[in-house]
């Protein structure tokens, strides 16, 4: 394992999907129907994130059942985001509810 | 500079330093979600057969939280090392279209601008600023903005991945804590905003079923393919709600 070369290696592949956009932007003008689309990618990647790793904590599965603290911890968050509003306040509590619910349960 | 000039101005054109802190505050608590994840990224790295230097350098040069996982444990298993640079290629091709996202708002700005941010563009930057970019388009000093958020997540990054490297060790099997948690709950944080219509809601949810029926497909490219499919979802559930335009 050449440590030099894998971090390297993974620091550019990184940077240049990064930048690869930016570096066209000045050439041509996006589309209407392309910044429309666009507008979907925050949501859509992150629910893309969350759904599996919620759902299949072990990563074969989908636990549905009550005992998974992923699920109980991501229903809670849920609805502290939707009442609250407030991001500080889902991520802390969501957190407390996901700790909790596992040390009881396991 | 008269008091004058401190007060009325900075109401109506913020001053690139003011749009700078306001970058890192909207940021704090994506950071504090971020938190957990860089610690045990420090924790596990020297137990998967990366280095001290490697593990610091990895945080410093690559800054991409989900590669820097899934390298590690590409890492333990023994995997080669292009094909774990190819595994982060894969993994991190949801940035090009965070790339393209904001490449409007940064088209104007000179190449010593563009590179560093979008060497600093992660998930969490990314969400900040578009969510501040689609509010104020025209905001003059936006980039202070993005480099405020930038620099507060790229700065505690490092920090926690020396904390993991050092504190980490002496805590007993804390990765089995389940602080993994921190990352699906910010993202549940930051998804709710955008529920407000029936194509993003639509979106979201084909998104969420396709991410699970892909997830056996390999180098976590199920991820592409369920945003790409939640994208054209809303795109079309957009589309019946508009009125009919006879040509």
């Amino acid at each position: 394992m050449n440590e030099l070369y894998l971090i390297a290696g993974m620091a550019v592949v990184t940077f240049v999907i990064r930048y690869s956009m930016f570096a066209v932007a000045g050439r041509f003008e996006f589309s209407t129907r392309l910044t429309e689309a666009l507008r979907y990618v925050p949501p859509t990647v992150l629910t893309a994130i969350i759904v599996p790793s919620v759902l299949m904590p072990g990563g074969e599965s989908i636990d549905l059942s009550w005992t998974n603290a992923y699920l109980v911890g991501a229903v809670a968050a849920m609805g502290l985001g939707w009442v609250s509003n407030n991001l500080l306040l889902t991520i802390v509590g969501g957190m407390a509810v996901f700790l909790s619910w596992q040390w009881l349960v396991g | 500079m008269t008091q004058a000039n401190i007060d009325t101005p900075s109401l109506i054109t913020p001053s690139p330093f003011s749009e700078f802190l306001a970058g890192a505050r909207d940021s704090f608590p994506l950071i504090v979600g971020a938190i957990p994840f860089g610690i045990i990224f420090g924790t596990l790295a020297l137990s998967s057969g990366l280095s001290f230097t490697g593990a610091m350098a990895m945080s410093a040069l690559v800054f991409a939280g989900s590669a820097q996982f899934i390298a590690l444990g590409l890492v333990a298993a023994g995997t080669a090392w292009p094909i774990i640079v190819l595994t982060t290629f894969v993994v991190n091709l949801r940035h090009i279209l965070y790339s393209a996202t904001l490449a409007p708002h940064v088209r104007h700005l000179p190449k010593q601008w563009q590179a560093p941010l979008a060497f600093w563009l992660t998930d969490e930057t990314f969400l900040v600023v578009v969510k501040r970019y689609t509010q104020q388009p025209l905001s003059r000093h936006n980039q202070w903005y993005y480099l405020g958020s930038a620099l507060f997540m790229y700065i505690n990054w490092q920090v926690c991945t020396f904390l993991g490297l050092t504190v980490g060790q002496m805590l007993p099997n804390a990765a089995a804590w389940g602080l993994d948690f921190a990352m699906p709950v910010t993202f549940i944080g930051m998804v709710i905003p955008y529920l407000k219509n029936r194509p993003m809601v639509a979106a979201v949810v084909a998104a969420g079923v396709v991410a699970l029926v892909a997830q056996p497909v390999p180098h976590k490219l199920g991820l592409m393919i369920a945003t790409l499919v939640g994208i054209a979802t809303g795109m079309i559930v957009e589309q019946w709600g508009k009125p009919e335009v006879l040509p």
